[in-house]
């Protein structure tokens, strides 16, 4: 087995670091936001496990569509990784959005496009895993959770233009359909230092969190060779 | 006993060379043709569907208590919820029956595009849909006096369906191979058909209450391009669920 | 006709072919032997373009695989254990729909000469359900030769058939070698291999162990050259 490769431990001690430092600068350096209060301060992690999250479905789609051209297997463990991550990243920004919205909206949930979004992608994920555990062919596996997530990347951004389109006849019970409209603020300069710095710390965080599983992927495929190898 | 010998000059049956489209065209129409001939023999897929959507308005009459006031506001959502149910029900069982005698394999052993047995099974599935429609709306309208007989609602009947049937097809097709594909389908298929159901509503619901066509236009053009996506997405990955 | 060079098919990570070479000429009824999980309904249906070789070079009749896949199939007929065919349809309609599947032109005397040949032209109206084991896997095998292919596979032709079926089943597919067609056949029943066959070829843990033809054979009897082929 080979040993972590030192890349990978610099880059996990530094997401780490920026994690740590990141927190401070939301919840310490950035000034209270004057109307909402402390509450907003779930804003920076919010937008940023948001990004981090959308980073990873759009790596799962594109690895889908690698893994269809090439039927190369290593494609696969990517493919995996990254809906895993994208999964876990939007369920985190779904909760903190709800945290937020609670004494802002008056309401844990809303149908809004976005949230609405992240939930049925959340569900697509679901069925993906579903869909995988269905199959022992490791091949076909493969073929059909990459064929999926190329299916879903394509309908999640429809369903967001369709419940945009939904919402306009429906009437708006909170304020405006959008999240701007109630609950907007402006950012200031040390607002906006905060937020731009939570948004690269979790980038870092990512990457570090995708390559960690991608190798453990590579493991466990290493496992089962190893493991077909015995029994032989 | 008799089979004719085959000897290095004797001439092949499969010798006539046709354009490449007709031979598409006419597999497609081969495929549609024996599954409507199949489905009108035994009328196993078509009698469930009709009776589940049946049941299925019969059930949302008393949990929504459809009065007069409430019936004009949720009879689109009522109607393709009931259409979304039963071509669940339709798509796995068309597809179930190609993989169960190993028909599928049979299908794959013919000499032809694979998207055509695709754009078959879309087809076949698209009429069954159709035709269970065909007689949910009049059911409907006798046991609610609303008229659904408006050339817009049957147009964005016409578009949603294809949409469905669309994605529908080629998550069947990946579902009755898995060994959970009694209840895959529409675990798969629901969230990513979100769309298309959604506009079929917005415009149903449009036309019903006699909105302006500007209106609903946005809808319609959502269904259209969503049909045209997914139509055209599952004719490039179709080859990846059906081979191996 | 068919010549297959170090084939080699995974499944994930399990190889279930190990350098298959094998070759077969025109004319020749080859039996392909072996215990279960020998490998070869997977090595059939890589010659049938059913499943991708993972390594290695396949020809059929002329064609390699999986490039050319639709000339192959034109001249390959394939009978697995499935039956192939629509319950719901008639013997005669469901070979319509294959007659029209492989574009066979004024295929009704084809039809009608196919059904003479397996014995079923008084049932050719009646549904393929109400066909007993025997008659459907007859109505198979009319399926696979009704466009006269040049090379036809049959992977357990006799599985679930009874004494009377076996025997008539026999005689279908003799009339099916006799015309110069080349013909492989796996099976486990080595009575019936050994009546039939030209050259008896045995696969065992992904590889072929042994080959012989019926000359080779002699006076031994195909059963001790079996175990001692699986023994060695």
């Amino acid at each position: 087995m080979q040993a972590k490769p030192l890349a990978l431990k610099i880059l996990d001690i530094t997401a780490v670091l920026l994690f740590a430092v990141g927190a401070y600068m939301a919840l310490v350096y950035a000034p209270t936001e004057a109307v909402m209060g402390q509450v907003q301060r779930v804003f920076y992690f919010h937008v940023a496990t948001a990004w981090v999250a959308l980073l990873g479905f759009i790596a799962a789609g594109v690895t889908g569509v690698i893994y269809l051209v090439t039927k190369n297997m290593k494609w696969d463990i990517v493919e995996v990784a990254a809906v895993e991550i994208s999964l876990v990243f939007f369920f985190i920004t779904i909760v903190l959005g709800s945290i937020w919205a609670r004494p802002i909206w008056n309401t844990w949930w809303t149908w809004d496009p976005r949230l609405t979004t992240a939930a049925v992608t959340e569900l697509i994920y679901i069925a993906y895993f579903m869909l995988r555990q269905g199959i022992e062919d490791p091949d076909r596996r493969a073929r059909f959770g990459a064929v999926y997530t190329l299916v879903g990347a394509v309908s999640a951004p429809i369903t967001f233009f369709a419940i945009r389109l939904f919402r306009t006849i429906h009437p708006v019970v909170i304020g405006s359909p959008s999240a701007e409209a109630q609950g907007g603020f402006s950012m200031t300069a040390d607002m906006r230092t905060a937020f731009f710095f939570n948004l690269f710390a979790f980038t870092v965080i990512f990457v570090s969190f995708f390559w960690n599983r991608i190798r453990m992927g590579q493991m466990q495929a290493r496992v089962e060779q190893l493991k077909l190898k015995v029994m032989q | 006993m008799s089979d004719r010998p085959v000897t290095a000059n004797s001439k092949r049956l499969s010798t006539v060379q046709d354009p490449p489209s007709a031979n598409f065209a006419r597999a497609v129409w081969a495929v549609v043709q024996k599954d409507l001939a199949a489905e009108f023999r035994s009328r196993e897929l078509l009698s469930a569907m009709l009776v589940f959507a049946i049941l299925v308005i019969l059930i949302f009459n008393f949990a929504l208590e459809l009065d007069i006031k409430v019936r004009q506001s949720v009879t689109a959502g009522v109607l393709w919820t009931t259409f979304a149910f039963a071509g669940t029900l339709g798509l796995n069982r068309s597809m179930a029956v190609e993989k169960d005698r190993g028909c599928l394999d049979g299908l794959l052993l013919a000499p032809v595009d694979r998207a055509a047995i695709y754009f078959g099974k879309v087809i076949s599935n698209l009429a069954f849909m159709m035709i269970v429609e065909a007689i949910v709306l009049p059911v409907y309208s006798f046991l609610y006096n609303i008229n659904l007989f408006d050339p817009g609602l049957l147009l964005v009947i016409l578009l949603g369906s294809i949409g469905y049937t669309a994605v529908g097809t080629l998550l069947a097709s990946m579902a009755v191979q898995a060994r959970t594909r009694d209840v895959l389908l529409p675990i798969l298929l629901f969230p990513v058909a979100i769309p298309v159901l959604l506009a079929s509503v917005k415009a149903s619901g449009g036309f019903l209450s006699g909105a302006e066509l500007t209106e609903i236009m946005p809808s319609l053009n959502l269904l259209i391009v969503y049909d045209v996506i997914f139509l055209s997405l599952a004719f490039m990955v179709f080859d990846s669920v059906v081979e191996e | 006709m068919i010549e297959t060079r170090k084939l080699v098919k995974r499944f994930g990570m399990k190889a279930v072919l190990r350098g298959v070479d094998f070759r077969v000429e025109q004319g020749e009824f080859v039996a392909l032997l072996g215990p279960n999980g020998a490998g070869k309904t997977t090595f059939l249906r890589i010659l049938a373009s059913l499943s991708r070789p993972s390594l290695g070079e396949v020809k059929v009749a002329g064609h390699s695989l999986p490039h050319q896949a639709a000339a192959v199939r034109a001249r390959l007929g394939v009978v697995s254990h499935l039956p192939l065919l629509y319950g719901d349809l008639t013997a005669e309609e469901n070979l319509q729909f294959y007659a029209r599947m492989y574009n066979i032109p004024n295929y009704a005397p084809r039809i009608t000469e196919v059904l003479q040949m397996v014995g079923l032209e008084n049932r050719r109206r009646d549904l393929v359900r109400t066909f007993s084991r025997g008659m459907q896997q007859r109505l198979a095998i009319g399926r696979a030769v009704l466009h006269d292919p040049e090379v036809v596979l049959f992977d357990e032709p006799y599985t679930g058939l009874d004494q009377d079926a076996s025997a008539m089943l026999d005689e279908v597919l003799r009339s099916v070698a006799a015309r110069g067609r080349t013909v492989v056949m796996t099976s486990h029943d080595l009575a019936r291999a050994e009546d039939l066959a030209t050259r008896f070829d045995i696969l065992s843990r992904g590889v072929i162990a042994a080959s012989a033809s019926r000359a080779d054979l002699g006076k031994q009897n195909l059963l001790s050259f079996y175990k001692q082929a699986l023994a060695g």
